[in-house]
């Protein structure tokens, strides 16, 4: 029988999905972003005579990698995109909404179930709803528009069952960073269902941040089964009622990997790997030069509550810049609405306007030779963010090592509940 | 498309070891995303790949890369691709493929050919090979020297069509 995966294709195809097969399918949502965006539009001009869109309705602009541009190249191409958009009565969601994957979702325009693209290669992020999201290149997003179809080989399913409930401190970053050591090299190109007692510890946020860091273990998408609240805030946003897709008992797995978590602790990547993981506890004494809070896998609300949980009222250390960034201008309203921005800007927090921020080239400033930095974003590959090195880390992590000047684990600190 | 392919090869290794895990930074740095000009694009391929930054200059039309697990992983970035067709390079044969990569290769019509022996081949930069994409076959001076996994019917045809765009007039 059928995987989560197998069956939302199967609803938007009339080939039969089989495993191994490609197929075509018939894809709900079409978006592109701001730096292959222009790129898309050059596409769509270039192979087609009007008639540039299948549906404007189901395509959309999402502006978040450099917002507002800051390079005239950006500038120029965020342009062309407005302009592709108006003539062809497409929206954009602009440079003051956020981080497109996350939009979508706020949006209701993304749900459990529909089939989704972008030229952001973490849109699969949408698996934390239920929903197949793919990231993209511009011919693919433009043949998308255009066409409104894309072709897919049908990706085996590895199932993936959390073992336990961890009793210490932990957060759903350490819980992603645990997944890509254990899961490189065992998913390449195949899809993921998550599993277990742990994911209803988890809120929209937390489900976010573990589904984001499917592309670093090298799947294509991880699936974390909806539960009650994922279902209701999409049901309330999308004025939709909500039909979650769920695998068959029975479906056909590849493989199942059981990955124990009942000690599940604070962890980090290395600079240069996402997969280089060790425990906080065991690293030598490492002095940091700045922290970075945000991106699409640690942007939400909740992530940044729980930095200011820990910094309120103290101070950031003096040789560290700690610069943060909310995921969406919906995330900001809410932080500052629920006074967390003045807590955050008190200890000494730079405070970015919502993006994708330190994981861009440059919106919130790259890192120098030497410089060490802690990010909560999921990717620190040599030059990504600067010349420096990154390390990745819970947002939890991120705030305690902003705080003592060094990487520190949370125990160093106490925490108000 | 002419399925059967020859071509000079550049392995891509470090220390004798072919590289795994190159990502679409090390291959076309996010600070020339902004570039939509081919031409310009290829100037900065491999440019962030240590011991590999002048591979513009040193590739020509016609060249095969050879290269280790997960290749292109990473970002979206069709320019990553670009890059390399704007240089001319014909074929990209990898131990396999970040999935992403492996799309946007084959909808711009560039071949790419999986072959998890491809390190115990014995390939040298500058040796000649010759690619069957049909049957997946990789040879040296006329002797098979490794068997790629072919591409599926449906990546074929996209490919022989010289691409998406293409492919999608024809059908």
């Amino acid at each position: 029988m059928s995987s989560v995966i197998e069956k939302i294709f199967q609803m938007h195809t009339r080939e039969k999905v089989e495993v191994g097969n490609t197929i075509w399918i018939d894809i709900d949502l079409r978006t592109a972003r701001d730096f292959a965006g222009a790129k898309v539009v050059e596409n769509l001009i270039e192979n087609y005579e009007g008639n540039y869109v299948d549906d404007a309705k189901k395509t959309f602009f999402t502006f978040d990698c450099n917002a507002p541009a800051n390079t005239i190249g950006y500038a120029n191409n965020q342009q062309i995109c407005r302009e592709f958009a108006r003539k062809n009565k497409i929206k954009v969601f602009d440079v003051n909404r956020g981080i497109g994957s996350h939009v979508v979702i706020e949006e209701g325009l993304a749900y459990p179930g529909v089939t989704a693209v972008g030229t952001d290669s973490h849109f699969n992020i949408l698996g934390a709803i239920g929903a197949f999201g793919q990231g993209m290149g511009d011919v693919d997003i433009a043949f998308v528009f255009k066409t409104g179809k894309t072709w897919f080989e049908v990706p085996p399913t590895v199932k993936v069952n959390f073992i336990g409930i961890p009793d210490g401190k932990w957060s759903a970053k350490d819980l992603a960073l645990l997944c890509v050591k254990e899961l490189k090299n065992k998913v390449l190109g195949k899809s993921i269902e998550f599993y277990g007692d742990i994911l209803e510890k988890l809120s929209m946020a937390g489900r976010i941040t573990l589904s984001s860091m499917v592309t670093e273990m090298g799947g294509i998408v991880g699936f974390i089964p909806p539960n009650k609240e994922i279902i209701s805030f999409c049901e309330k946003r999308s004025g939709k009622k909500i039909e979650p897709v769920y695998a068959d008992k029975d479906a056909d797995y590849e493989k199942e990997i059981d990955i124990d978590v009942s000690n599940l602790e604070p962890l980090i990547a290395l600079p240069g790997n996402p997969a280089n993981v060790k425990r906080v506890s065991e690293l030598p004494y490492t002095e940091i030069n700045s922290v970075f809070i945000g991106s699409c896998t640690n942007g939400r609300t909740e992530d940044i509550f729980s930095v200011s949980k820990i910094i309120k009222g103290r101070k950031i250390s003096e040789n560290v810049m700690m610069k943060i960034v909310p995921a969406t201008r919906e995330v900001w309203q809410e932080l500052l609405e629920k006074g967390v921005i003045k807590e955050l800007f008190s200890a000494g927090a730079i405070i970015s306007h919502a993006g994708c921020g330190g994981c861009a080239s440059g919106q919130i400033g790259m890192t120098g030779e030497g410089e060490v930095q802690v990010s909560t974003s999921n990717r620190n590959f040599k030059g990504k963010q600067g010349a420096g090195d990154t390390y990745l880390a819970s947002p939890e992590t991120a705030a305690v090592s902003g705080l003592l000047g060094y990487i520190g684990g949370i125990d160093e600190y106490e925490v108000e509940g | 498309m002419n399925m059967k392919l020859k071509g000079r090869v550049w392995v891509i290794e470090r220390e004798g070891k072919l590289i795994d895990d190159i990502d679409t930074d090390m291959i076309y740095h996010n600070q020339y995303l902004h570039i939509t000009d081919k031409k310009e694009m290829a100037k900065y391929a491999f440019s962030n790949l240590e011991g590999w930054k002048d591979f513009y200059e040193k590739a020509e039309e016609g060249d095969v890369i050879i290269a280790g697990e997960n290749f292109g992983c990473g970002s979206s970035r069709q320019h990553a691709v670009d890059c390399f067709l704007a240089i001319g390079i014909k074929a990209i044969i990898a131990k396999s493929f970040g999935a992403i990569y492996k799309r946007n290769a084959i909808n711009s019509g560039m071949a790419v050919l999986e072959c998890s022996s491809i390190d115990r081949a014995g390939l040298k930069n500058g040796d000649i090979i010759e690619i069957n994409l049909l049957n997946g076959e990789i040879k040296k001076d006329s002797k098979t020297i490794a068997k790629a996994k072919p591409m599926s019917i449906v990546q074929t045809n996209i490919y022989k069509a010289g691409g998406l765009f293409s492919y999608a007039k024809s059908i």
